[in-house]
């Protein structure tokens, strides 16, 4: 069988200067050149002689992998392995630095949903807008036209603007519009982490009867590994922008949890366009030491900071954590005090107190939201991880016999009388 | 399983294949210059009579001032007419070039999530530009039957010349600046001022005449060119000056080649830059 895609030998290098997403500005170039015009020259010079002036790196290196028609290829890997890299060069938003990647079909991609949608414009307008913006023909968005409204359940509203919807009505045409796009090949990342348990439901849903029905070919990124189960059966693990390995799903997935490095401190870039964002996660034991391993029964700490870039109203933190990768079990939002409202631009952090005896012994991750719930996700960071250590005196690890039964440790009262 | 085949290889530069493309892409380009012309007049109070509005009062304060006031020369025809020639052509290339040098920043959110050929955007722009100019034109038309001129068969037949002139030089002009803008965020703010300064070297107040010795540096601006035929086509001031058109004409393709091979070169930051 011909391969659907062939990736061959892709590599993506950045420059370090763009990969933080800081732009010059022309005055600062030109004060440059005013202060010292020698050095500029100089370095102008070497530039084009091909010395090394400027920091390199490779986001993507030396990636090759094949996909057949029909199938659902899953992509999975830690932050920065290289996942939306590869994704953006597959789709064309960026060209790769080497390599070629041949894709014998009609690609269309996801990455967010409700793209180009415009809040003056109404529902039917937005539609066409939005479906020519994925690459859908006029004729093609005027026969489902009829299919994507009601698939939103927006009959009443389609000559609404969409700034008037509620934001379920909002997030469901978002998705609408995509769901009915027909092409070979559907690249799909992390959409589903928009929207309510319910929308994600469904979403996977369509998804899953896209692939059985019509037998088309999905290259699906993503941190929730119960949709990547339900979705794939060949997976893709990336790390540090290098194949690690590809293979069924349940193995590779093994893999990737078992090597999930623990890290007390995490920090990320801060990509100053963007509104709000996450700059570091750390994690500390009762003792507010920095610490990954925390001893079973103990209080911890989980301190987010973050930077405000522009005022901003109405934005809410969430924690959501997870066991084995896919069991969700316990979602969080700021209360009251960890809610503002109005934030003006600077640095914050908040701290987060997570009770002992909460967790069982294993191995636990978690993501952070910054977001106006349903309606926008500003920055949101993935598969962070802490670990719960055994301690000698765990009574529970003597009764099981050194398993863990559970993820959860609450400690409950067990009140016995005799009663006859 | 249709038979369409991607290849994604490093990028070169531009090729044919990139004015194919964006034939492929030709529905997306009417969907964002719909979109830019929907938006626009829903936003302002009073829609589609801005376009004539904006033009109009700009000619009556410039009869006032520069007409009645200080007395400048307009080549024996009314002065409201000849400054509204002028200001037509100038509008639409001074809006476009505003427009065009945003488009990137304004889409940023579609360009780092979706692949289409980059230079719909700036495209789109010029078009939209080029409705507004569509519009501003009926009050031209007004004027020229209350001021009773009947322009010659050969003027009717410039207009869409001088169009496509002016269309060239707005695209060239403005991929540049949309590419730059990109990279050095600051150019925004300096533009409004580039483009005023424009206005006073482009004979839009004033016929190229006055300029005596100096105006063969006038007509290296191509806008200098346009706006001399376009008064000598429809209100015929001066007799064609076909080296002049021929000037402006050269000018705006040596700046539309240099404007989408820049822009083409650059493009392929733009993703990663945005």
């Amino acid at each position: 069988m011909t391969p659907i895609i062939e990736v061959k030998n892709v590599g993506k290098r950045y420059d370090i200067r763009h990969y933080k997403g800081q732009y010059v500005t022309l005055r600062d170039v030109l004060t440059s050149i005013l202060k010292s015009p020698f050095n500029f020259a100089k370095q102008k010079v070497k530039g084009l002689a091909g010395a090394k002036t400027k920091e390199h790196f490779w986001a993507l290196n030396n990636v090759s992998f094949e996909v057949n028609p029909g199938e659902v290829i899953g992509i999975i890997g830690r932050n920065g392995a290289g996942k939306s890299t590869l994704l953006k060069i597959l789709t064309g938003i960026t060209p790769p630095t080497t390599g070629e990647i041949v894709m014998r079909g009609r690609p269309a991609s996801l990455l967010e949903v409700g793209t180009g949608f415009h809040p003056e414009l109404t529902g039917r307008e937005n539609i066409f807008l939005n479906g020519a913006i994925l690459g859908m023909k006029k004729k093609e968005i005027i026969k489902n036209f009829d299919s994507i409204v009601n698939f939103a359940g927006i009959e009443k509203f389609a000559d609404t603007p969409v700034k008037f919807y509620s934001s379920g009505m909002y997030v469901r045409l978002a998705f609408s519009v995509p769901a009915h796009m027909e092409p070979d090949i559907l690249l799909v990342d992390e959409v589903l982490a928009v929207g309510d348990a319910e929308f994600q439901k469904k979403c996977l849903g369509k998804m899953e009867e896209v692939t059985r029905v019509d037998g088309r070919t999905i290259l699906f990124v993503s941190h929730n590994m119960a949709a990547i189960r339900r979705l794939c059966k060949k997976v893709v693990l990336l790390e540090k922008g290098e194949i690690a390995m590809v293979g069924p799903t349940e193995k590779v997935i093994n893999r990737y949890l078992g090597s999930a490095k623990l890290d007390s401190s995490v920090s990320f870039r801060v990509n100053r366009d963007k509104e709000a964002q996450v700059s570091k996660v750390t994690i500390s034991n009762d003792k507010f030491a920095p610490d990954i391993q925390i001893e079973i029964g103990r209080d911890f700490f989980i301190d987010i900071e973050y930077e405000i870039l522009r005022p901003a109203k109405n934005l809410l933190l969430s924690l959501i954590f997870q066991a084995n990768g896919d069991t969700f079990l316990l979602s969080s939002e700021s209360d009251k005090s960890g809610r503002l409202n109005r934030y003006e631009p600077g640095q914050y952090r908040t701290r987060i107190k997570i009770p002992g005896h909460l967790f069982n012994v294993g191995l636990y991750s978690f993501e952070i939201r910054l977001h106006r719930p349903q309606l926008e996700m500003v920055d949101q960071k993935t598969n962070l991880n802490f670990e719960i250590v055994d301690i000698p005196e765990n009574p529970r690890s003597v009764v099981f016999g050194g398993h863990f039964m559970g993820p959860a440790d609450a400690v409950l009262d067990y009140e016995t009388i005799k009663t006859r | 399983m249709s038979s369409t085949i991607t290849i994604i290889r490093p990028k070169k530069t531009f090729s044919l294949e990139d004015f194919r493309e964006i034939w492929r892409y030709r529905e997306l380009l009417y969907f964002f210059t719909w979109r830019d012309l929907k938006v626009r007049y829903k936003q302002t109070l009073i829609g589609v009579a801005w376009a004539i509005v904006q033009p109009f009062t700009t000619m009556v304060i410039f009869t006032v001032f520069f007409g009645k006031l200080a007395g400048i020369p307009s080549d024996s025809v009314p002065y409201p007419i000849f400054v509204y020639v002028g200001l037509l052509f100038w509008q639409f290339f001074s809006g476009a070039l505003t427009e065009t040098s945003n488009v990137l920043i304004s889409n940023q959110s579609i360009i780092t999530k979706v692949y289409f050929p980059r230079l719909i955007l700036p495209l789109s722009s010029v078009l939209t530009k080029f409705v507004d100019f569509a519009i501003a034109s009926i009050i031209l038309v007004g004027m020229m039957i209350y001021y009773g001129f009947l322009p010659h068969l050969t003027g009717f037949l410039l207009v869409p010349l001088l169009l496509f002139i002016t269309f060239m030089a707005a695209v060239g002009g403005g991929l540049c600046l949309a590419s730059i803008n990109v990279k050095y965020r600051d150019i925004r703010y300096a533009l409004p001022f580039f483009i005023q300064i424009l206005l006073f070297v482009t004979p839009v107040i004033y016929p190229a005449s006055i300029a005596g010795a100096y105006s063969k540096f006038l007509a290296l601006n191509p806008m200098t060119g346009v706006i001399q035929t376009a008064r000598a086509a429809l209100l015929g001031t001066t007799p064609v000056n076909w080296t002049l058109l021929g000037i402006s004409f050269v000018a705006c393709l040596v700046l539309l080649t240099i404007g989408v091979i820049y822009f083409k070169k650059v493009e392929r930051y733009f993703a990663d830059i945005l």
